[in-house]
């Protein structure tokens, strides 16, 4: 291919020039290319970067770096670990005793203690904080009253019933209910600790954010750059193996790349959908393509008559049934997607419940049987059906063309599935969450934690909080509260599955592929990879 | 003249007024913005509401309306979803996008004019075929292409500029950029040119001056050039505008972060106080541009005069 050549010899200009990369670089941010600084690329966070308040991976890739929490999830097998946990305790799997190592600090040099963590919470919970990740307290008991259900009613109280300090590094926490796997989930951001500075002047905190993490903000300029640097206070294990890290941010991440070649920045996380064909050749094993915890899937308006019923469910299966997604992965997206076979993740690994297969016949591609179902389901609604998602962002328009010609091929129509684009993602969630849609709509997943059950619960589960397609079921229902008072994390497991089976059978949503986290690196830099969340593993980078 | 300007400027305040309101009405219509901030996640209705109070989206139009230009005469022009007052959006972004729009402004005066006065000059010959083909190539390709690809041969290939713009922007960095931005403007300033100078190199008072014993420099600059540029003016006038907000394309291509980047996320994250206030302050630059255009006229033409 002519085009790989030129890419290839770009590639060699690119190496040539990183070696005087300080040289060929006027702002200012190059004097510090010299050291072993990770110059990295960055998007605009969406939110301020506050632990409960950021739920998108520009801003969790901050947090990463300047927060340590209780636990933190392995890079590699994504197992929750203790951080600053010395024990979780519980007898009955609602009432915990949570034990802090002692000798933590924030980078202010202020103690990490047992008050830092439960007013962190309490302030993450508070309706009237407005925090956008307040649902992770929502197992914790009280929440209702400081967090309530309905619009309109007023918080009741200001802190959380179930949250009690015992001594400065002791605390307990108690759930509204038994959820066995509750420890696990600790791993996430949102549950981070915060300083006294936070609470005595909130903007001056929002401006340069302090934390008890491997890395401390040494300057922040809102939506352009931030520089982290050691934080000389920090008590974990995973110090960090480089300087410090420049995030840049990039108003395109195609222009990152481009600067990657160029050899000006060293880490971009997220690879264009437009150079992945190219990717692998330019960057050759410095490419990073490896599993992430997101899922997407399409999903089905259960509120909507005509997909209700035993007919309606065959429907579904032929649609999925229908849809080949293996040549969808491999040509659209260059096998940075892998066709999903289960409702979970691979980075759950065998032992977090990801189940190859478990999906079954309903996603294997087979346009004959496919055809067949939907015919005798009586065909499809209207006899045509489509496909909604913003086409603002990602590549949603491509793969919904092939996902609809993949089903047209099946049914020998060329007009029965169509694409309905809508231009923007805030519209287009108003509609899904209004529950305005008719037919399939795209549905994606990023995990929260490494846990089955983030996969299940919130999007399945009867009116939880990601239910889109209004799915209700009794029986998943049962499973999924048997699983979370389970006292064995492999009882636990097994009921998650056997639930996920009910999925397969009902098919509220149908799977499509797991997404991988995708990222290219300089040669500067060695031991870079992504954890399960997609964001660089920035303390195990080593830059040369 | 005095009373002339004092009245345009009085003009500027119902375009004000009716421009703002325009586009809060159209970002309003785009929709409820609170549910994006959850993500693919359906929001909880508690803290979507606290978010509605936040930025008035929980009152009647009219009244968002009302608080939110109110706001404007103390110089407060809201906050974005990410907590950063617009005003410190637009600190950054407007002085980066002058730069811009200076240096893409200054390139295509000095280059599509000298273009446009030779080709004008040398009227079917070589050179101006020449020209005209390139010019009409230049329109034809669009801005993205001709970005990535001297993006992609200066920076990447030949290393001569950094493919992206750092933060601060400065000028030397941005002379690439400028360029690519300018090329359509200065394709159509070179044929503008081009074609009122032929025009004019015909008209009795050029005969007169050659017939005068000019030197020639001296007719080219001082009569024919001078008539000739005047519909040059009116046309670079509006440019200035469309390079400062029209630069959307190119401010992306070379990660500028200027109006043309924030607008854009303002528009995809429907955050109208963003996006009121940036169209609101290109509105204003538009207007002064154009007052500034039509006193310029009297300075090129001394026939032209204000009352």
């Amino acid at each position: 291919m002519r085009g790989s050549i030129h890419l290839t010899m770009a590639l060699a200009c690119a190496t040539a020039l990183s070696l005087t990369a300080t040289a060929c670089g006027s702002t200012p941010a190059d004097a510090g290319a010299g050291d072993r600084v990770v110059r990295a690329s960055w998007g605009d966070p969406q939110h301020p970067l506050e632990p409960a308040n950021t739920n998108e991976v520009q801003g969790g890739k901050v947090l990463d770096m300047i927060f340590r929490g209780l636990k933190r999830y392995d890079p590699k097998t994504g197992k929750a670990k203790n951080a600053m946990a010395e024990s979780i305790t519980t007898d009955d799997q609602q009432n915990f005793t949570i034990t802090l190592k002692k000798g933590w600090k924030f980078s202010d040099g202020t103690p990490v203690t047992a008050a830092s963590y439960v007013d962190a919470w309490n302030y993450g919970a508070n309706a009237k904080n407005a925090q956008v990740s307040s649902y992770f307290f929502q197992f914790i008991d009280g929440y209702d009253a400081v967090h309530p259900a309905d619009e309109d009613a007023e918080p009741t109280a200001d802190t959380l019933s179930g949250l009690a300090v015992k001594d400065e590094h002791t605390f307990t926490v108690r759930l509204s209910e038994p959820f066995s796997l509750w420890p696990e989930t600790l791993g996430y951001a949102a549950y981070s600790p915060l300083p006294q500075s936070f609470f005595d002047d909130h903007d001056a905190w929002l401006d340069k954010p302090v934390g008890n993490g491997p890395y401390r903000i040494d300057s922040y300029r809102p939506s352009q750059s931030m520089k982290l640097v050691k934080n000389k206070h920090f008590a974990g294990a995973d110090k960090p193996k480089n300087d410090g890290v420049e995030l840049r941010v990039y108003t395109d991440n195609n222009t990152a790349y481009t600067d990657l070649q160029a050899g000006n920045i060293d880490l971009v996380d997220d690879i264009p959908a437009s150079q992945l064909a190219n990717a692998e050749n330019d960057l050759g094993d410095r490419f990073i393509n490896q599993p992430a915890g997101i899922i997407q899937t399409v999903s089905f308006p259960l509120y909507d008559e005509d997909w209700q019923g035993a007919d309606a469910a065959k429907l579904r299966k032929g649609l999925s049934m229908a849809i080949n997604r293996k040549e969808i992965t491999s040509k659209l997206y260059h096998d940075t997607r892998t066709p999903a076979t289960d409702f979970t993740s691979p980075v759950l690994g065998k032992d977090g419940g990801y189940k190859k297969g478990l999906c079954g016949e309903a996603c294997t591609y087979d346009p004959d049987r496919a055809r067949e179902l939907i015919e005798e389901a009586g065909g499809l609604p209207g006899g045509k059906i489509t496909i909604t998602s913003n086409v603002d962002t990602g590549s949603h328009r491509q793969w919904m063309d092939a996902v609809c010609n993949s089903i047209n091929n099946a049914l020998d129509k060329s007009k029965a599935c169509t694409v309905n684009p809508v231009a923007t993602f805030a519209d287009f969630r108003n509609r899904v969450s209004g529950h305005k849609m008719t037919g399939m709509f795209r549905t994606g997943w990023q995990m929260d934690y490494p846990l089955i059950q983030n996969f299940l619960q919130p999007l399945y589960y009867t009116d939880g909080s990601s239910n889109d397609s209004g799915y209700s079921s009794s029986r998943f229902d049962d499973l999924v509260n048997r699983a979370n008072a389970a006292s064995d994390e492999g009882e636990a497991i097994g009921l998650f599955q056997d639930a996920e089976r009910q999925l397969a059978k009902d098919l509220p949503a149908i799977p499509l592929w797991y997404q991988n986290g995708t990222g290219g690196f300089s040669d500067r830099l060695s031991d870079v990879r992504l954890n399960a969340f997609s964001v660089p593993v920035f303390t195990d980078i080593k830059v040369d | 003249m005095g009373r002339y300007i004092v009245r345009r400027l009085l003009q500027m305040i119902p375009v004000f007024i009716g421009a703002t309101l325009i586009i809060f009405l159209m970002v309003y219509a785009l929709g409820d913005p609170v549910t994006a901030l959850f993500g693919d996640r359906s929001p909880d209705p508690a803290t979507a509401r606290a978010l509605r109070a936040e930025f008035n989206l929980d009152k009647p139009l009219w009244h968002q309306y009302l608080l939110y230009m109110g706001k404007i005469f103390t110089g407060d022009f809201g906050t974005a979803f990410n907590g950063q007052p617009v005003t410190d959006l637009m600190r950054h972004a407007f002085p980066i996008s002058l730069r811009l729009a200076v240096v893409a402004l200054v390139l295509e005066m000095l280059i599509g004019i000298a273009l446009g006065v030779v080709t004008g000059l040398r009227r079917g010959r070589a050179v101006d075929t020449t020209v005209l083909v390139l010019t009409l190539v230049v329109i034809a390709i669009p801005t993205f292409v001709l970005g990535t690809t001297a993006q992609y041969f200066l920076g990447v290939k030949l290393g001569w500029i950094d493919p992206a713009v750092g933060p601060d922007a400065p000028f030397n960095q941005l002379l690439v950029p400028g360029l690519i931005l300018c090329l359509v403007s200065l394709a159509y300033v070179t044929r503008l040119t081009r074609t009122s100078v032929v025009e004019n190199a015909r008209s009795d008072y050029i005969r007169t001056a050659v017939a005068k014993g000019l030197p020639r420099s001296r007719i080219t600059v001082r009569h024919l050039l001078r008539n000739s540029l005047i519909p040059v003016v009116t046309y670079l006038g509006a440019d200035i505008g469309t390079l400062m907000a029209g630069a959307i394309v190119t401010e992306r291509i070379f990660n500028i972060q200027g109006v043309g980047y924030q607008l854009f996320q303002g528009i995809l994250r429907q955050n109208s106080p963003t996006v009121v206030g940036f169209v609101v302050v290109l509105v204003l630059i538009f207007l002064i541009a154009n007052l500034l255009v039509d006193l310029l006229y009297a300075v090129l033409d001394p026939r032209i005069r204000y009352a």
